[in-house]
């Protein structure tokens, strides 16, 4: 008899390709290149403005963007109240909007990880106290406190920065503190202790790095808060001072042509702010999905 | 005139497709498997092996990512991919039931014991919560867990883990089903609470005439319950048969390795045999024999082709080149794949 | 026969919640009454126990994670707790650890070489050549590649894994290894490549290692002596054949035969345990196992046995 082996139904697997990350699924590809596009403006404002953002001529007020009747191409999105050029205005306002965004965010993640970790670590009354300390911040009404503090130490690009992480730290604390808790147990902490490592050396060497991830997260979705409070500010007229351009003042500035029709000064500015608080927003949830799970199998 | 068997899986495959299908993990691989009335089957793999997406694949419980790619399985009479969502929601828990490992995430922890061991009940049979609460306490009896009147209800919380495993087990039993799966169900269990689990299952399983299937890379389980075993390895099935024959002549070098590779009670500190290299990636795989990189006995054809199965003698397969006889091959037929 | 390291009496009781379980001494849960084992040099002691034994409490109390409630722990002949700082060093330097979990023995964002050298650099000042050149000794001692030293460990299997945790238990050459379930987390094909991994370091290195699993066959496979230890007490020590082809106590009998055969057709007495475990908060008075016992006599609920020679070991039993 012949030998019969009939063919098994065992195709051959396709070999595995490795995918760049942002042809990845669910990759927030406009969102990115959105964030990117307005800290490119912001970094190089001064070549990209067509004029000045701080001069304006009164001749020249309320003129409409470049596609409206009487609007021109010289000044492509119309001018404000004082006949400043809203292009520039929003070019130059993007880099306040960036570098305070960034900044505070920076100042609240630097803060609230450091307390969380110390915190989650050190336990005992070092934690009581610094919960204790929290939860009081936490209880003041963000907005509130904020302009409170600008009223009283007055308006500045460095004060607005630092009162923003003052007041925002706490949420870090927070969450930090909830995975330091759960870190602190796991084997290769007790392996350091084992080894002889001081609670100084675990805290920076195995500790940190391994929050670093969900700070980054934080970070993306503070940025979209602490944005619209740096807005909120400047439109209450407690933030940046004019006449440096900020989007919030802008709005503030134009919410009296609103009822005129001049809708360009409101509307373009709220719609960098919504841009930027956006795509923030999406970017932090992308990047929760994706570091998330990696540090669940850790 | 031979008894149709309980559950017959023919050339069963699953696979798993993900990014826009490009990776293909063929979690389970052409499974050709046959279970009796009243048996024990004991399958025995590792990490990676398949074992678990088997059991979910035979309840058609896969994820979305996952899809049954050809086969057949057969269970009474009937294939149970032919049925429809509603048919196959009759038969989960009234004629097939499955215990999973960890029991506290099998008990809701808001809801007592008696409400949980009487869902299947009220669901499949629309028994009154009264009479379903009474079966409840009558199945706690047979799971040998005492005083059932004051048990059933309390929460799970308020039980210790060996107690909350034999839950797990009564609401298994309590429609009657006549197959029971259990995935690995005494992982978590204490050595002493093991034994009693298994010594329970074995009583239920004569009382009520239930086939077991235990999936498990614990060989001493199989070693005490099982009647068959099957090995599984790389999603594929490398050897099946009575146990006691393949524990006496294993005939896949993979059962062979293993069963050299655990240590004994009697043998003091000597060397172990071990198997050399990792369990494959199952998203790349090599050409041919999944064993074959990590094989003392493995030759040029195994690297190149994919072994069949091998009829070895009545109820006994291997997937092994070693096991082709020169002249004739017998095979377990193939069935052409259909979508 | 040296002794590495000698308990002595050693308890460890911690708070237990105030009023929970209602009724008895409700203070006190005594995780490890009294026990007292010794490890020699160059062997391996086994620990088995099911939960709540204490045996996880014990491996703590011998690597300075928990500090002893009573009785002490001498190493080298010296009382663990009358240690000056350097004393503690020095002890830091002999007595590593293994644990269960490969994925989290590993600090994620550190390089394997940081890794292994860590208890190296912590303890000694070192050049970082001498460091490079010891880690990649370590790489070959344990059987991985010296690229993995510039790698994640995200890379490596849990096998591997298990592998480099060894490596750095070993970077300070410690005359003592705690191996806290070293293999239950890995693959059945994998386990015999790290025991055996395990008995030719002991061989070549004359480490001692202090064996805690709960697999039954691979404790027996791995010790030259075993305890048995019950609710917090130690109810059978002895040489670790013996124990486990002829236990005496009661309880070891029962843990032995619940142990899984290794062939269908191995024949086993069956002794099974009626009832649970009690409670740690609650242990019965007398001898703790009297609950379940077999053979207990009305003299196990009131007189707690002595642990007395029986056939070359220790038991704790009034049987004898």
């Amino acid at each position: 008899m012949s030998v019969t082996t009939l063919p098994s139904p065992i195709a051959e697997s396709r070999p595995d390709r490795p995918v760049a990350f942002w042809k990845g699924e669910g990759f927030p590809l406009i969102p990115v290149l959105i964030l990117l596009t307005i800290a490119f403006v912001a970094i190089f404002a001064d070549l990209l403005a067509p004029h000045d953002p701080q001069i304006g001529s009164l001749a020249r007020r309320f003129r409409p963007p470049a596609w409206q009747h009487g609007g021109s191409m010289e000044y492509l999105l119309g001018t404000d109240h004082v006949g400043r050029d809203v292009l520039s205005r929003l070019i130059f306002g993007a880099r306040v909007s960036v570098i305070v965004g960034l900044a505070a965010v920076f100042v609240a993640g630097a803060i609230g990880t450091l307390l969380g970790i110390v915190s989650g670590y050190l336990g005992g009354w070092v934690d009581q106290v610094i919960m204790r300390l929290t939860d009081t911040w936490l209880a003041l009404p963000a907005l509130t406190f904020a302009i409170f503090l600008a009223a009283i130490v007055g308006p500045s690009e460095f004060n607005i920065i630092v009162i923003l992480g003052g007041v925002y730290w706490t949420r870090y604390a927070r969450v930090i503190r909830g995975e330091v808790l759960s870190l602190k147990e796991r084997e290769f902490v007790r392996l350091a202790i084992v080894a002889g490592c001081s609670k100084r050396v675990i805290m920076w060497r195995h500790i940190l790095p391994n929050v670093i991830n969900s700070a980054i997260v934080l970070a993306t979705l503070m940025l979209g808060v602490v944005i619209i409070t740096e807005a909120s500010l400047s439109f209450l007229g407690v933030g940046v001072p004019p006449p440096k351009p900020a989007w919030g003042l802008m709005l503030a500035d134009g919410k009296k042509g609103l009822m005129v029709g001049y809708w360009w000064l409101t509307v373009l500015p709220g719609l960098c702010i919504m841009g930027m608080v956006l795509s923030a927003n999406l970017l932090g949830d992308w990047l929760r999905v994706k570091l998330d799970p990696q540090l669940r199998q850790l | 005139m031979p008894n149709e068997p309980l559950l017959s899986l023919e050339h069963l495959s699953a696979h798993y497709v993900s990014q826009q299908g490009r990776r293909v993990v063929r979690a389970v691989d052409d499974i050709t498997l046959t279970l009796n009335a009243g048996e024990t089957l004991g399958i025995v793999g590792e990490s990676g092996s398949g074992k678990s997406t088997l059991a979910l694949t035979i309840l058609r419980l896969l994820p979305p990512a996952a899809r049954i790619v050809s086969g057949r399985m057969m269970f009474e009479g009937e294939d149970l991919l032919d049925k429809s969502d509603a048919e196959m929601r009759r038969v989960r828990g009234k004629r097939i039931a499955m215990i999973l490992q960890d029991p506290m995430a099998s008990l809701n922890p808001l809801f007592s014991i008696g409400d949980q061991v009487g869902e299947s009940i009220r669901v499949h049979e629309g028994a009154s919560r009264a009479s379903a609460w009474t079966r409840a306490i009558a199945l706690l009896k047979s799971v040998r867990i005492p005083s059932p009147e004051t048990r059933v209800t309390q929460f799970p919380h308020e039980m210790s883990g060996g107690m909350r495993q034999r839950i797990v087990g009564a609401i298994g039993i309590s429609c009657e089903p006549r197959l029971l799966i259990a995935d690995e169900p005494t992982t978590s269990l204490d050595l002493t609470i093991q034994a009693q689990y298994l010594n329970l299952l074995s009583d239920l399983q004569k009382e009520h005439g239930l086939a077991l299937i235990f999936i498990t890379h614990n060989l001493g389980i199989v070693a005490k319950m099982c009647d068959q075993i099957a090995v599984m390895y790389a999603g594929r099935v490398v050897e099946k048969g009575p146990v006691t024959r393949i524990f006496n002549t294993p005939a896949h070098p993979y059962t062979k390795a293993l069963l050299n590779s655990i240590p004994r009670m009697s043998d003091n500190r000597q060397r172990l045999t071990a198997i050399e290299g990792q369990p494959p990636d199952l998203a790349s795989m090599p050409p041919g024999c999944a064993f074959a990189p990590r094989c003392a006995m493995a030759f040029d054809r195994c690297r190149v082709e994919t072994p069949p199965e091998f009829i070895l003698d009545e109820g006994r397969t291997a997937r092994c080149w070693l096991a082709a006889p020169e002249a004739e091959a017998e095979t377990v037929p193939a069935r052409s794949a259909m979508a | 026969m040296t002794a590495v390291l000698e308990a002595a009496g050693l308890s460890k009781h911690f708070p237990g919640r105030r009023g929970f379980f209602g009724g008895g001494d409700h203070g006190v849960v005594r995780a490890v009454d009294e026990i007292s084992f010794i490890v020699e040099s160059g062997k391996t002691l086994g620990v088995v126990g099911e939960s709540g034994c204490g045996k996880t409490t014990t491996a703590k109390l011998v690597l300075g994670l928990e500090t002893p409630t009573g009785g002490c722990i001498r190493f080298d002949g010296r009382d663990l707790a009358g240690l000056d700082k350097s004393g503690r060093r020095h002890y830091r330097k002999s007595v590593q650890a293994v644990f269960q979990d490969p994925f989290a023995s590993l600090n994620p964002r550190m390089r394997i070489d940081a890794i292994i050298a860590e208890p190296l650099t912590t303890n000694e000042t070192i050049t970082p050549d001498e460091v490079r050149r010891r880690v990649l000794k370590l790489l070959d001692l344990v059987g991985l590649p010296s690229r993995s030293a510039d790698l994640f460990p995200h890379e490596f299997s849990g096998g591997q894994r298990q592998r480099i945790a060894i490596a750095r238990a070993l970077s300070l050459s410690p005359k003592l290894i705690v191996l806290d379930e070293p293999v239950s987390a890995l693959d059945v094909s994998i386990r015999a490549q790290i025991l055996n991994l395990l008995s030719d370091l002991q061989a070549e290195m004359g480490l001692s290692y202090l064996f805690i699993a709960h697999d039954l066959a691979a404790v027996a496979h791995m010790s030259h002596d075993i305890v048995v230890m019950y609710l917090g007490k130690i109810v059978e020590s002895g040489d670790a054949h013996s124990v486990a082809t002829n236990p005496r106590h009661p309880y070891t009998q029962a843990l032995f035969s619940a142990a899984l055969p290794s062939h269908p057709e191995e024949v086993r007495e069956e002794i099974i345990l009626t009832g649970e475990v009690p409670s740690p908060l609650r242990p019965p008075s007398g001898c703790r196992f009297h609950t379940r016992c077999q053979h207990a006599m009305p003299r196990c609920s009131t007189d707690e046995p002595a642990s007395k020679s029986v056939s070359g070991r220790m038991v704790a039993c009034h049987l004898y």
